[in-house]
């Protein structure tokens, strides 16, 4: 029995070996893995072989032979360790089942911390990198109000409503899973590396399909979108331009059969002109996140969602210029024509209700509310 | 009579030196020999001399001539000198009256027809030279007369030519002192931007008003084609009138930069300079072997307006930090120390982006553009700056709308009314304006009541304020107050001066 482990233990260097030779797709990797029994006897692979097989080109033949030259083999799955990536091959019982399912699932996973449990549902948030206040507030409640009644977040860390949705769900005590475009190793965005911590702190995951040290390429952030939307139950899109990276995740989303929400937005915003096309293409409408669970038979939390602030307390000067301030920047020109107030008096109106805790201004001169 | 000796005087930075010219004639080899430690341009004036004193109809024997300007230990420069080396030459000859000179300051430059031709720095010369009882009378060049006889209790003569000089000094001709006009009888209109003309924009006019009133230094934030510039280029209209006092000083560093109009030599409108982004550190703050003032010398007591800010080299900024404090700019070489003054009012422009357009969804550029784009400007320069406002994009009503906004005149009634509520406040400091005001002045003058103290430290908190930002906004609140009149700062006050605050760099993009 121990020697068995050991034998297993033995094979995971060369299985890491044959994951990570580059250029050669999963399909043709699974196809010649599933010829050959194991990885190790792919190692040992004779040349002569090599060029007998029949699903290889000349080009993989090729990439085949070079990649047997390392010898060092050993070493690098000894680093995987080191740096506390677990290495899940698709043949590995804990791989998602789900992803299985896709036409070109991933050969295998590399992850950092844990991975989405395989029961209870799973929500992915996506959306446009720049978004609006509007997208971020949104972003943030389904991210914390999903996270709050168990549901698991997926989504990339990428700026904006990735992160966002992500920030929610750490902020509802969830657990959320990344999924990169790059090694799990390396934090892209940068600025996002509070997120990358609390993300693993809290008991979520990093996951990639890209062996550790990839750097982030824009050639292989599309095709990490089918990871997302693979590993969830639905996908969320909270604001998309018309033509967008969100818009192919949904479009990927609806191939693999997974639930497609989309946000609406105001029709002249640009950055809600994709999730406004994806409803009007029949995509569920996503207003509260309690319809969301409704749908699922969650039970949603007793809503401790916050009440919108007592407004007694603001003064009828300060009303009037709240009630014109939204979630989309508006300056004190448009603000003091809105109101036909005075700069001078306008301004001190903005500033007490940013100490208030109201609005916040985001740009110099440009505010929006905080409920 | 083979000696003589005229007085003239060299420009060092903004101060005078007085310079001895001797010329010393006897019999030897026809020689013109200078000395002094002369420049080039100094040691040609022998040829302009001789050249000249011959066109002028007088006679030049061939006699050794020995010519020194002393003190010998001061570098001089210009052509200054060539109308007294001319005139101690003549003297020495004999062909005018040395006692005639005696008591007499002559500066100018030679032409080889006898003409006498403008030099700068006559303005500095003269307030230096009235200071001194030895000197009666200056000889000056024609075109510099009315500059020279801004100063008063000296006699000034402008003279066309070497000719006319000599017949003056010999007593043949009477020349007119210049006639000091007691103010500028021509009144010049000059044609500038007003604020009436600006369409909308009350955020901008209202913290330009505010900035103008004490003093303080402005940033406009806005999208290309808002309208900073403009807003900038109305401000000269809006400035409070200049002093006497003043207005002898920014003319006399015009002066020393030969930048006067020879007819109103006097200035009496406060300058607004504009300077593009491509501008060398020596050009902003004055520079070269020998000083000449800068920029920032020529905005003096005006507006220094930089456009396009985070486009300025870095290393152009960050010297322009000690003379914000400092209200002058001290040059040091190995020779000497320059001080120039250099009290002008920052006003800066700059898009909110690289593409300009951040916060509104259209904008194109990454955090990290932002980040690089506003990482330009350092904190310490930003800390620099009392206000900051937004100039919203023009919009399409406001362009084509008739009525006309307020004009600068209604505007500048106001800033002078708030002026003088702080000299009248800072009578017995050196305070100017509020933008002066020290943390410990404020304590003394900017006293705020419970309610203010409640309001200011709930701002401390929720926004993050710094001690620098803090003390930023209480000197605005109070420029707010006096245009206000009142007496106190209250909360709207101090909540509008927040409203104006620089944002500090780190809260500039909130995530």
């Amino acid at each position: 029995m121990e020697k068995r482990e050991e034998q297993r233990t033995a094979d995971r260097k060369y299985e890491y070996w044959f994951a990570g030779i580059k250029n050669l797709s999963s399909r043709k990797k699974y196809m010649l893995r599933e010829h050959m029994k194991s990885a190790r006897a792919v190692y040992y692979i004779e040349e002569t072989k090599i060029n007998k097989l029949p699903f290889l080109n000349d080009r993989e033949k090729k990439i085949l032979i070079e990649s047997k030259q390392d010898k060092n083999i050993e070493d690098a799955y000894k680093k995987l360790e080191e740096k506390e990536i677990r290495f899940i091959p698709w043949f590995s019982p804990e791989y998602p089942e789900r992803l299985l399912e896709l036409p070109d699932f991933p050969y295998a996973l590399y992850v950092k911390g844990s991975l989405p449990s395989p029961e209870g549902k799973k929500a992915a948030i996506v959306g446009a990198r720049k978004c609006t206040p509007y997208g971020e507030k949104y972003a943030l409640e389904f991210g914390c109000e999903l996270a709050r009644a168990g549901v698991e977040i997926i989504s990339g860390l990428a700026r904006g409503i990735d992160g966002m949705g992500q920030r929610g769900a750490l902020t509802g005590r969830g657990k959320t899973f990344a999924v990169l475009g790059c090694g799990v190793d390396i934090c892209y965005p940068r600025e996002h590396i509070g997120l990358y911590m609390d993300i693993l702190e809290q008991g979520g995951g990093i996951i990639s399909e890209l062996v550790p040290g990839t750097p982030p390429l824009a050639q292989n952030f599309p095709a990490r979108n089918r990871i997302i939307s693979g590993l969830a139950d639905a996908v969320l899109v909270i604001e998309a331009r018309e033509r967008s990276g969100s818009l192919i995740t949904a479009d990927q989303a609806l191939e693999q059969g997974r639930d497609v929400f989309a946000l609406p937005g105001p029709v002249n915003s640009p950055l809600s002109a994709g999730c406004n096309l994806l409803i009007r293409q029949g995509a569920g409408l996503l207003l509260t996140p309690e319809m969301l669970l409704e749908e699922w038979n969650l039970s949603c939390p007793d809503a401790a969602r916050k009440e919108l602030k007592n407004k007694k307390k603001l003064e009828s000067q300060e009303k009037l210029v709240y009630s014109r301030i939204g979630l989309y920047p508006k300056n004190v020109d448009q603000l003091a024509e809105e109101t036909e107030m005075e700069v001078r008096e306008l301004m001190a109106q903005l500033v007490s209700l940013e100490l208030k805790g109201y609005i916040r201004e985001i740009s110099k001169n440009y505010y929006i509310t905080i409920q | 009579m083979s000696f003589s000796k005229v007085l003239s005087a060299a420009v060092k930075g903004m101060d005078i030196e007085f310079v001895y010219v001797e010329a010393d004639v006897s019999n030897g080899l026809p020689v013109f020999n200078m000395v002094g430690y002369l420049s080039s341009e100094v040691k040609e004036a022998g040829e302009r001399v001789r050249t000249a004193v011959r066109n002028s109809g007088l006679d030049f024997p061939a006699k050794r001539v020995v010519i020194n300007l002393s003190p010998a230990t001061l570098k001089k420069r210009g052509a200054s000198f060539d109308l007294p080396i001319a005139l101690a030459v003549l003297a020495a000859l004999g062909q005018i009256p040395a006692e005639r000179l005696r008591g007499s300051l002559a500066i100018g430059e030679l032409g080889l027809d006898g003409s006498v031709r403008k030099v700068p720095g006559i303005l500095p010369i003269m307030m230096e030279a009235s200071k001194e009882n030895h000197v009666a009378c200056c000889i000056v060049p024609k075109e510099n007369a009315a500059e020279a006889a801004l100063v008063e209790n000296i006699s000034v003569v402008g003279v066309e030519s070497l000719e006319q000089a000599v017949l003056f000094l010999r007593g043949k001709i009477q020349l007119k002192e210049v006639c000091r006009k007691k103010k500028n009888s021509r009144v010049h209109i000059v044609q500038e931007p007003d604020f009436a003309d600006i369409c909308g924009q009350e955020n901008v006019k209202r913290a330009a008003e505010i900035a103008v009133a004490g003093g303080h230094n402005l940033l406009l934030i806005g999208p290309p084609g808002s309208g900073k510039t403009m807003a900038a280029k109305c401000l000269p209209g809006i400035l409070p009138p200049v002093s006497r006092e003043e207005s002898m000083e920014i003319t006399k560093i015009y002066s020393v930069m030969g930048m006067l109009d020879e007819n109103t030599p006097l200035i009496t409108r406060r300058p607004f300079r504009e300077v593009h982004h491509t501008a060398t550190r020596a050009a902003l703050t004055g520079g070269g072997l020998v000083p000449r003032p800068g920029e920032i010398s020529l905005a003096h007591g005006g507006v220094l307006f930089l456009d396009e800010l985070p486009e300025f080299r870095k290393s152009v900024l960050e010297v322009l930090r000690q003379p914000l404090e400092s209200r002058m700019i001290q040059i040091s070489r190995a020779h000497g120390k320059y001080s120039f003054p250099a009290g002008f009012m920052l006003v800066a422009a700059m898009n909110p982006c690289p593409c300009g357009r951040f916060p509104a969804p259209e904008c194109v550029c990454t955090p990290a553009q932002i980040q690089g784009y506003l990482g330009k400007i350092s904190q310490p320069f930003l800390d620099r700056i009392d206000l900051c406002a937004e100039a919203s994009r023009v919009k399409y009503e406001d362009l084509s709308a008739k009525k006309r906004g307020e004009d600068s005149a209604e505007i500048r009634r106001r800033v002078c009314r708030a002026r003088k509520i702080q000299q009248d406040r800072y009578k017995k400091t050196e305070i100017r304006v509020n933008a002066e005001l020290g943390s410990r002045e404020l304590k003394k003058f900017c006293e705020l009541g419970s309610d203010e103290q409640k309001l200011m430290s709930q701002a401390f908190s929720i926004l993050n304020l710094t001690a620098r930002a803090y003390h930023r906004i209480i000197r605005t609140a109070r420029t707010i107050a006096d245009l206000d009149g009142a007496e106190q700062i209250r909360t709207e006050h101090l909540n509008e001066a927040i409203g104006y605050r620089v944002v500090d760099k780190r809260y500039w993009r909130q995530q």
